[in-house]
């Protein structure tokens, strides 16, 4: 039986004025916060804990535990720190979901505040997306107007300010604390860690920064308790979450589903692989997850299977190409953004993404050399495990892996230009359906 | 050591909310980025009298607030057109067609992407995924997300602009 859909965090997407406080306490919005409130904050960090709800930033780390991991309160200031910087190529997730459900994201904010006992929390949003910008500042202020947020909330003694805070234009501050680094008025490069910001984050202070869909999945879940949300997803990638298929795929746009749904059921959802063409390759979770081929159809997406298969689930973000996509262009594409946002701290991403550029537009012209394939892998090596943060790695993902499933596009590099084998104008939808 | 406050570079009324906001934030160095945004929006660009000001108001180095300026893609440090135009080049826009309204835009404007028409009516600009991959192609006009467009529609749009 194919896995069925589950909206959860978009099944008031279609609503009346769904951004609107009316319309989500119309659906039962603040419930979950009105019933924490009555929760000690431990209980509720266990709550989660038994979830078993895991990161959906990308790196699946048990939310619940990271709460448990900030140190006892000693009077000083505690911060909640959510990142809102999606910017991963391919990845629409948070954003879609702050535009339609702004308030399932803050009231899912009160509530981890006030679990971790922090009086101020900040939403850390992308400089790029002003409509989302606008419409965080109007659900911020509706939900102040109600008592949601200030001072006393709800009479429960527990007081939170939230700051909307726009990024300037830096996919590195996605990284969390480079994000801290940002959120402090610097420029956002990565720290080193230990110390995790669990123990000395913003300011220095104890802080836990969460996933845009990590803190928004938490109203549900204190809802409707924590095996509700457990019993669905596979073993120990818990729950539902928001597939986003991008690329040559009929209906592209965002499908929610319990982990451990697979790519083929995901396809036939969303209308399939462009008409008359078929799959040749995709990322289980943006382009900094290896990329995968059609054999991986049938591979589960949750946490474990997708590792099993030699990639990350990552942020679920599957962007579809068909057979008339140049696999190498893809991969170069890819690097020159890594290249434009590497940050420049460590030498390995800084000068290695430079290098790994200027290699593959060789390999695009079909002016490589026998050795350019080796010296990819190698510059990949000597950047994966040594960069500074995960920016670097992430580079190197879809490199070494679509020289693994496709070195021979790469060894046609030595000869003939790319756009020669793949003219570029057949992988794009203008070239077959008319302007209109 | 600075005796007093820091003077506007000039008598132009935008300083004031440039003024407005730092006395909002209190005057702390940590909110360098949120003024840089208010400047940028009420000038149009980060001129160099504004970072001087604006650092010496917040007590950040001129370093740090150049190295801030430059570091994030959103400042920018030249005047832009009165209109902007902001292609997205990411993943899903550029396999369904980014390029080919990208190549339109520069052959029919003459301007590149990080420029500005001779008439300073148009600024181009390109960005790496703007979220909105199931709209590809997409363009940012104004401020205002265009999506599935091919390139005669977005030269339709951009001269009704």
């Amino acid at each position: 039986m194919p896995t069925p859909l589950t909206p959860v965090l978009s099944a008031t997407w279609d609503a009346r004025d769904s951004w609107t406080l009316d319309a989500y306490e119309k659906q039962g919005g603040y419930q979950a916060l009105r019933t924490a409130l009555t929760m000690e904050p431990d209980a509720v960090v266990a709550l989660v804990k038994d979830s078993g709800l895991r990161g959906r930033g990308g790196a699946g780390f048990p939310t619940g535990m990271k709460w448990g991991f900030l140190p006892k309160p000693d009077g000083g200031p505690r911060y909640l720190v959510v990142n809102a910087d999606e910017s991963e190529p391919g990845t629409c997730k948070d954003i879609p979901l702050m535009l339609a459900s702004p308030h399932v994201l803050v009231e899912g904010a009160i509530i981890a505040a006030h679990a971790i006992r922090a009086a101020k929390a900040f939403i850390y949003l992308r400089g790029e997306v002003v409509h989302v910008y606008r419409r965080l500042l109007a659900a911020v202020a509706e939900a102040k107007d109600r008592g949601y947020l200030g001072a006393n909330i709800l009479g429960s003694g527990f007081d939170l300010d939230l700051v909307v805070h726009a990024g300037a234009g830096a996919y590195i501050c996605g990284e969390e604390t480079a994000l801290l680094d940002s959120l402090e008025g610097r420029r956002g490069q990565p720290r080193l860690r230990p110390p995790f910001p669990a123990v000395a984050g913003l300011y220095a202070r104890p802080t836990v920064v969460n996933n845009v869909e990590s803190i928004a999945s938490v109203p549900s879940i204190v809802a409707n308790g924590p095996d509700w949300f457990s019993g669905m997803g596979t073993g120990k990638s818990a729950g539902v979450g928001l597939f986003s298929l991008s690329g040559h795929v009929t209906r592209p746009g965002q499908y929610e589903a319990p982990l451990g749904i697979t790519l083929r059921e995901l396809l036939d959802l969303a209308g399939g692989v462009r008409h008359g063409h078929e799959l040749k390759f995709w990322t289980p979770g943006g382009s900094s997850t290896p990329l995968l081929t059609a054999e991986h159809l049938d591979v589960p997406l949750d946490f474990e299977s997708v590792a099993g298969a030699g990639s990350m689930l990552g942020t679920r973000a599957l962007q579809i190409f068909d057979e008339t996509t140049s696999v190498v262009r893809a991969v170069l594409r890819w690097t020159e953004f890594y290249a434009h946002e590497s940050c420049g701290k460590c030498t390995p991403c800084r000068e290695g993404t430079y290098w790994l550029v200027q290699v593959l537009r060789r390999i695009e012209a079909g002016k490589g050399t026998e050795e350019d394939i080796e010296k990819l892998l190698d510059i990949c090596d000597n950047i994966l495990g040594r960069a500074f943060c995960a920016l670097g790695d992430g580079a190197t993902s879809p490199i070494v892996s679509a020289v693994k499933f496709f070195r021979d596009e790469f060894v046609a590099g030595t000869h003939t230009p790319a756009w020669e084998l793949f003219p570029y104008e057949r992988s794009t939808l203008f070239a077959e359906v008319p302007a209109r | 050591m600075l005796q007093t406050a820091p003077r506007a570079p000039s008598d132009d009324k935008r300083w004031r909310m440039v003024d407005t906001r730092m006395r909002r934030l209190g005057f702390s160095p940590d909110g360098l980025i949120e003024v840089l945004h208010t400047a940028q929006e009420a000038f149009g660009y980060l001129e160099p009298e504004a970072l001087d000001y604006i650092g010496a108001s917040l007590g950040v180095p001129p370093s740090r607030v150049y190295g801030v300026a430059t570091f994030y893609s959103h400042f920018t440090l030249k005047p832009k057109g009165r209109h902007t135009c902001v292609v997205c080049t990411g993943t899903a826009c550029y396999i369904n067609g980014a390029g080919a309204i990208l190549r339109r835009i520069e052959d029919d404007l003459h301007v590149r992407p990080g420029e500005t028409t001779e008439d300073e009516e148009v600024s181009l600009l390109t960005a790496r995924c703007i979220g909105a991959c199931s709209l590809a192609p997409a363009v940012v006009l104004d401020g205002r997300i265009q999506g599935k467009l091919g390139p005669d529609d977005v030269m339709n749009r951009l001269e009704q602009l």
